[in-house]
Formats: C-alpha cells, sequence, structure tokens
C-alpha cells in the first residue's frame, strides 16, 4: 500500500530553501490576493466557482420561473435571452472549469507528493484574471441593449447583431482562456515533473492523469475558442467578414471553429469528474481499481476522439451526406472508452466491501445519472435522429444530465471526500447524505421530464411555450428551486464543516489510498517539501 | 424507511422511462409520423431506445445488486482482483457489435434524407427576423409566394388571455402541400440562421444567411402540422412557427388557382386564370440550387 516518511511531511526547518516569506506571511486581504500557494489558491477558485455557481443558478431559476407557465409573466423574450446565454457562460467558463482547477491546485500537488504547484506565481495570475472576467460578464447585463443574448454557443451572424454587452462577453472569454491556458501548463509541467520518486506515470493517482489529459485539451482548444471570438469581434468592429455572407464569409465557418473548442471542452468538463470518481469509489470499496491501466488508456481516447467529432453539433446545418455519415461513426464510438470507464467503476464495486458514506454516495449517483446522459448522447449520435432532437428540450435534459449530474455531483463527492483534508474537520454526515438526496431527487424532477418536452417538440431557447407542454415545464420548475435550495444546504454544510465539527484523522476514510492521507489534516501550509517515498498501491502499472 | 424511499423512487424511475413506450402523439415521444422518412427516424429513435433500455437494465442491475450485496455493513469482505484482459476485452469488443447494428440503419436513413432530386413541388422558405417567407419555385403553384407570420394574438402571449389550442403555433399564411408529392424546401435567411423544423414531416433545416440548403418531405397524409423555427435567431425567436397544411390534389389546384388570382384585379380573372396553369405546366429549373 502506499506510504510515505512521516517527516516528509512537514518542517519547520524551511528557512533556508527559499520559503523564508512564509514566516512573515501577508494576512487578510493580502493573503489572497499575493497568494502564491497552491492550497490557497485552490481555496480561491473553489470559492469563486461556488459564487459563480449561485449566480448562474440565479439565472436558471429566473427562467425556470419564467416557463411556469405559458405566456409572458416576469421577464421579457430579449431578456430571457440573455439569461439562456449567460446562464450557461457563467455556469461553463465560471463554475464547472474553474472549480475543477480548485480541485487541481488543492490536490494535485498532495497527490503527487509535490511542494506546491510549478509556477507559483503564474498560478496567482491564473486565478486573479477570472474575478476581472466574471465582473464583465456579470456587468454586461447593466449596459446599454444590455449582456449577450446570442446563446452560449454565441452563433455568428446572431451575435454580430449584439450591444455592446457581447464585445464585454467576447473580452471575458479571453480572459477566462488566458487563464485556463495557465493553469492548464501549470498543471502539465508539475505533473511530469515534480512527482515523488517512484511513481511513474503509470503509477499516478487516477485524477492526475485525467487532469494531464485535459490540461492538454485545453491547451490545444482554448486559442481556438479565442481565435473564434476574435473574429466575431473583427467583424462586429473592424469591417471583416468572416461570418457575413455578403461580403463573402461563412456563418457556419463560425460553428465549425466554436465547435472544434466545444466539444473537447465538453471533456474537459467531465474528464476530471471521471478521476474524482476513480478515487472515490475504490476507497468506498475497499478494493483497488479496477483496469488501471485500460481506464487511462480509456481517457485518453476519449480525449483524441474528442477532436473528431465536433460537426455532431451541426447536422442541421445541412452537410453532405458523407461529412454526416463520418461525424456520426466517430461519435458512437466515443461510446466505446466511455462505457469501459463505466464498466470498469462497476466492476471495482463488485465483490467490494462497500460503505456509503456521501461521497460514495455521490460517485455512484454520477454513474447512475451520467451513464444516463450517456445514454441519450448515444442517441444523439444517431443523425437522422439527431436532427429531430438538436435545439429541442431533449438536447437540454441530455447535457444537463452529464454537466449537473456528472461535473457537478462528481464536485460534490470530491468536496466531501476531500475536505477533511482541507478543513480538518469532518463534516456532518447526516447533512452530507440529505444534501445528496435532495439534490438527486430535485435534479431529476428537474430534468427528466426535459425529455419528454423535446420529444414532443418544445424547442429549447423560448420564453413561452403553447399550453400542451404546461405540466412537464410546471414538474422542472418545481424541482429547480428544489434543487437551487439544495445546494444552499449544500454551502451552509461547508460552512459548518470549516468553522468545526469532529476531529478528521490523517487518514479519515479507511479504504482510501494516496499520498495526499499520509500528511496531517488540516494540511499543512507547506507540504511534501522533501519528496515522500512512494509505494503504487496494488492495481497500479505492471 | 429509507428502503421504502428508495421502491418508491425506482418505481417512478421505472414508469417514468417506460413511458415512451405506449404513448405515441401524447406527451411523451415524437409526434405521429406522417412522412415515409419520420417514420424510418421514428424507428430508429426507439431502437435506440430499447437498446439504451436494455443496457441501462443490464449494467444497472449489476450495479444495484452489488449496491445491495457487497456492503461491509452485511459482512462483505473485499475481494482484491483488479483487472482480467478477458472482460476488459469483452466489453470493448461486445459495444461496437452493437454500435455497428445501430450505424447501419442509421446510414440508409441519412442517405435518403439526402436524396432531394426530382422534387414534384420546390419551395423556398426564407427566415426573417421573425417571419418566414415562401416562394414556390418550380412545379403546380409556381409563382406563389407570400410571407408567414404567427397570428396569435398578443394579449393572449403578453395580458394572460385564455390560450387555443395552437398558442403559439398559429399563422396567418400557411404552406400548403399536396399529398403524396415530393415537395423540396430550399433553405435560405435575410438576417441571421434560422431552422426549419416540422416534427411530423422529420425535417429540420437551417435556414443560413448567404446560402441555401434543402431537404424534402412527402406527406402521406392530409392535416395540419406545426413546427417551431429550432434555431436561436433573437428577441422572437420563440415566435415564428411553421404550419403546412396537407391537401388533396384536388384541394391543392384549387387553392392554387385561388392564390394565382390577384385579389386587387378582380377585373381580369379570366386572364390570370390561363396563365396560371400555363406556368405551371412548363416547370423552370428551380432559380438556385443546393450546394
Amino acid at each position: 500500500m502506499s506510504a510515505v516518511t512521516p517527516d516528509a511531511v512537514h518542517g519547520h526547518d524551511h528557512g533556508h530553501d527559499g520559503h523564508d516569506h512564509d514566516h512573515h506571511m501577508p494576512t487578510g486581504w493580502r493573503r489572497w490576493m499575493t497568494a502564491t500557494n497552491h492550497k490557497d489558491i485552490g481555496t480561491l477558485y473553489l470559492f469563486f466557482s461556488f459564487i459563480m455557481f449561485l449566480t448562474g443558478g440565479v439565472l436558471a431559476l429566473t427562467i425556470r420561473a419564467e416557463l411556469f407557465q405559458p405566456g409572458l409573466q416576469i421577464v421579457r423574450p430579449e431578456f430571457f435571452n440573455q439569461l439562456t446565454t449567460m446562464h450557461g457562460l457563467i455556469m461553463v467558463f465560471g463554475a464547472i472549469m474553474p472549480a475543477f482547477v480548485g480541485f487541481a491546485n488543492w490536490m494535485i500537488p498532495l497527490m503527487i507528493g509535490a511542494p506546491d504547484m510549478a509556477f507559483a506565481r503564474m498560478n496567482n495570475w491564473s486565478f486573479w484574471l477570472l474575478p476581472p472576467a466574471a465582473l464583465l460578464l456579470v456587468s454586461s447585463f447593466f449596459v446599454p441593449g444590455g449582456a449577450s443574448a446570442a446563446g452560449w454557443t454565441l452563433y455568428a451572424p446572431l451575435s454580430l447583431q449584439m450591444g455592446m454587452g457581447m464585445d464585454m462577453t467576447i473580452f471575458a472569454v479571453h480572459i477566462m482562456g488566458a487563464s485556463s491556458i495557465m493553469g492548464a501548463i501549470n498543471i502539465v509541467v508539475t505533473i511530469l515533473n515534480m512527482r515523488a520518486p517512484g511513481m511513474t506515470l503509470m503509477k499516478m493517482p487516477m485524477f492526475a492523469w485525467t487532469w494531464l489529459i485535459t490540461a492538454y485539451l485545453l491547451i490545444a482548444v482554448m486559442p481556438v475558442l479565442a481565435g473564434a471570438v476574435t473574429m466575431l469581434l473583427t467583424d462586429r468592429h473592424f469591417g471583416t467578414s468572416f461570418f457575413n455572407a455578403a461580403g463573402g464569409g461563412d456563418p457556419v465557418l463560425y460553428q465549425h471553429v466554436f465547435w472544434f473548442f466545444g466539444h473537447p471542452e465538453v471533456y474537459i468538463m467531465i474528464l476530471p469528474a471521471f478521476g474524482i470518481v476513480s478515487q472515490i469509489v475504490p476507497a468506498f470499496a475497499r478494493k483497488p481499481l479496477f483496469g488501471y491501466a485500460s481506464m487511462v488508456y480509456a481517457t485518453a481516447s476519449i480525449a483524441i476522439l474528442s477532436f473528431v467529432v465536433w460537426a455532431h453539433h451541426m447536422f442541421t446545418t445541412g452537410m453532405p451526406a458523407v461529412t454526416q455519415i463520418a461525424f456520426m461513426y466517430m461519435t458512437m464510438l466515443i461510446a466505446v472508452p466511455t462505457g469501459v470507464k463505466v464498466f470498469n467503476w462497476i466492476a471495482t464495486m463488485w465483490r467490494g466491501s462497500m460503505t456509503f458514506e456521501t461521497p460514495m454516495l455521490f460517485a455512484v449517483g454520477f454513474i447512475f445519472v451520467f451513464t444516463m446522459g450517456g445514454f441519450t448522447g448515444l442517441m444523439l449520435a444517431i443523425a437522422p435522429a439527431d436532427i429531430q432532437y438538436q435545439d429541442t428540450y431533449f438536447v437540454v435534459a441530455h447535457f444537463h444530465y452529464v454537466l449537473v449530474a456528472g461535473s457537478l455531483f462528481a464536485l460534490f463527492a470530491g468536496t466531501y471526500y476531500w475536505i477533511p483534508k482541507w478543513t480538518g474537520h469532518m463534516y456532518d454526515e447526516k447533512l452530507g447524505k440529505r444534501h445528496f438526496w435532495l439534490s438527486m431527487i430535485s435534479f431529476n424532477v428537474t430534468f427528466f421530464p426535459m425529455h419528454f418536452l423535446g420529444l414532443a417538440g418544445m424547442p429549447r431557447r423560448i420564453p413561452d411555450y403553447n399550453p400542451f407542454f404546461t405540466d412537464f415545464n410546471q414538474l422542472a420548475t418545481v424541482g429547480a428551486f428544489g434543487f437551487g435550495l439544495s445546494q444552499v444546504f449544500f454551502f451552509y454544510i461547508v460552512l459548518k464543516c470549516i468553522k468545526g465539527g469532529p476531529k478528521a484523522a490523517d487518514k479519515p476514510w479507511d479504504g482510501a489510498e494516496g499520498l495526499e492521507w499520509t500528511v496531517p489534516s488540516p494540511a499543512p501550509f507547506h507540504t511534501f517539501e522533501v519528496p515522500p517515498v512512494f509505494e503504487a498501491p496494488a492495481g497500479h502499472g505492471h | 424507511m429509507k428502503k421504502t424511499v428508495v421502491r418508491t423512487a425506482s418505481l417512478i424511475g421505472v414508469v417514468l422511462a417506460m413511458a415512451p413506450a405506449f404513448a405515441l402523439d401524447g406527451q411523451y415521444n415524437f409526434q405521429h409520423p406522417v412522412t415515409h422518412l419520420a417514420e424510418d427516424i421514428f424507428g430508429l429513435h426507439m431502437l435506440m431506445f430499447w437498446i439504451c433500455v436494455v443496457i441501462f437494465v443490464a449494467v444497472f442491475g449489476v450495479m444495484f445488486y452489488s449496491v445491495f450485496a457487497h456492503r461491509k455493513s452485511k459482512g462483505a469482505v473485499a475481494a482484491t482482483f483488479h483487472e482480467s484482459t478477458t472482460v476488459e476485452i469483452l466489453w470493448t469488443i461486445v459495444p461496437v457489435v452493437i454500435l455497428l447494428g445501430m450505424a447501419w440503419p442509421a446510414t440508409k436513413t441519412v442517405l435518403a434524407m439526402k436524396d432531394t432530386s426530382n422534387p414534384e413541388i420546390t419551395i423556398k422558405a426564407t427566415g426573417y427576423q421573425w417571419k418566414w417567407g415562401y416562394d414556390y419555385m418550380q412545379g403546380e403553384g409556381q409563382g406563389i409566394s407570400f410571407l408567414s407570420t404567427l397570428s396569435t394574438p398578443r394579449a393572449q402571449i403578453d395580458q394572460g388571455e385564455w390560450k387555443g389550442d395552437n398558442y403559439l403555433l398559429e399563422v396567418d399564411n400557411e404552406v400548403v402541400v399536396p399529398i403524396g408529392k415530393k415537395v423540396r424546401v430550399l433553405l435560405t435567411a435575410q438576417d441571421v440562421i434560422h431552422a426549419w423544423w416540422v416534427p411530423a414531416f422529420g425535417v429540420k433545416q437551417d435556414a443560413i444567411p448567404g446560402f441555401i440548403r434543402d431537404v424534402w418531405f412527402k406527406a402521406e397524409k392530409e392535416g395540419v402540422f406545426r413546427g417551431n423555427c429550432a434555431e436561436l435567431c433573437g428577441k422572437d425567436h420563440g415566435f415564428m412557427p411553421i404550419v403546412v397544411r396537407v391537401v388533396s390534389q384536388q384541394a391543392y389546384t384549387e387553392w392554387v388557382a385561388a392564390k394565382a388570382a390577384p385579389p386587387a384585379a378582380a377585373s381580369a380573372p379570366a386572364t390570370t386564370d390561363k396563365a396560371a396553369p400555363s406556368a405551371a405546366s412548363e416547370p423552370k429549373p428551380a432559380a438556385a440550387s443546393a450546394s
């Protein structure tokens, strides 16, 4: 089993090796403003993403309130479109992505036995780029013309019609892209260069693996998005015609470029979730992860395939039959490595000795509900059927199953799993379980009926609908408010855990593996100043 | 207590999951198909659905058995196995075979959908913010041209007035086509991207400014079929429906005649009546062709 020499954990004798700033560490807001410590930066990322999560949630609930019944009651159509656009952008770029980067910052150095991230100051810069970007996004609601209302995909030429809110969104995307690229470079360099002696790549924890692959995806596609929105900007203000047919451009070009970013982006938001679940399931099954090597290969396959499936988002644009068929086949192929992952998790659980503390509940819940999103994903891969599902609530249901029940549930699982290490306290198990059941039930009440709405013909992104769709919309709205309140409850559980609670042991989960459990709880400000000795747990590397 | 909750929840889940199977044309599934292509698509959709249900039951049957049986509280002792090349190869190969089974019918349908050749009637639909314009380009009715705008009164939308069955799905000028004729629709747009969607026909195609795309349908049933714009196109995206009325050949000919008679030119109805059929009998090639 994994082991570490305890004396490597923490030392007070770091005055000579460049850590002297530690002795007069800034306090108060300066500590956070000038933070270079991976744990502090991780905390910043996590709080930032939670604030953005609540912001995006308020927008979502306003949408659901308007959709509670047919007719326009609460918002005007133009504002409704701003809500859907900003909900998407804020959740993707403000909540989910930074939350995973927060986990990477906190956990990757602890899991691979590194003292910190490779580029500590760049780490600070990657985080502090985010609040101004978020401010640009949120404040765009208050400028003339309001926020961008072109959908989170910002399709041209609709996005060319928007007011200055669109320009603010473009700059926000640029800034967040820069932040992501720097974060990704940091993670790649940290993982490739700073692992504890003896931890070869094929002995790394799965979370490090999935993040390594995710980081490469980020470096590959964030510049593509930057290119897409820059072309929008020059089309809007500098007389170019990339997407304007009257000037020789092509509106569909935007979609190609956007989705070349957009599909890998989907995996950027789910691969680290796979990593978190792959840490948690073995811990609570008390059994090594099944098929470690095939897990790594499956992750890499998904990442590679993600670059050759983008046009499945565009089947209705009208492409030649051969193109449609090719993209359909490639998309269907993704089901294979994804299936391998699900089978591996279940095989890990099989004949284990399972307990169901909150992290495990969320992990099993993740497998169950994410796979349902996987099934609808497979249905969506079938081009002729996709053309009917496209831009309906069926798609809305699909991607909320993979992004909320997928990414978000994994983030909750990871939070409950590692929060004893972060705070030194155990969270309230009873409340945690309650949070799981509330989230799980209200999530399904919200999004399951959307499958039916979409099949029966309700388009997405509409502020008003035929009374035929009323029942399921009302159900979804009730569920959505329940889901929103459950997350306020989550915040309370986290705050309670930060303030106090039973003292957490260094390794609070008896089946957990990994170097992060060899340091005290809460993890001291500096860890692994001397590299630990690493022994691979069973099942890793052969 | 918890078990009851779990059982009730799974029962609800099963009922909800089964619902699509027995509700055609209801709230749960696609509208009833009225073209062969829409039937093929519906068949593909249900095939995929049932394959997913079978996999779902198999995979989660195993998982939930494990969740209930392999618990520490029931004295389960963890095994130590962590790989099996045979099993891992098997569950890579089997899905590939299942996927091939899905890909075959899907490919045939894609090819059929793309075959817009030899239409009997060609209609150009143009998306505007926020209405549709229709031009009958070829075949019987050639030369007919009109705009089609939402006819639901604003008071129903804004002031909570009573809403009819076709709320937001009704227009002033419906597209009229004859039953059993291959109709090719050319799609383009004036301003931003829209999408022309009639679920019962199995047709959805983006209308892209500056470009022409095409789709086709051959309706096998008379009736009125309704759809929406399916691509976010700005403020009134939710308020530009598509309504197609499928009529008998005779009714279609009458409609064409009525449309061709300019309402203002009541003084010379005879000339127009003669002109219209001759135009229809010598169809010109479609002015625009799909790229």
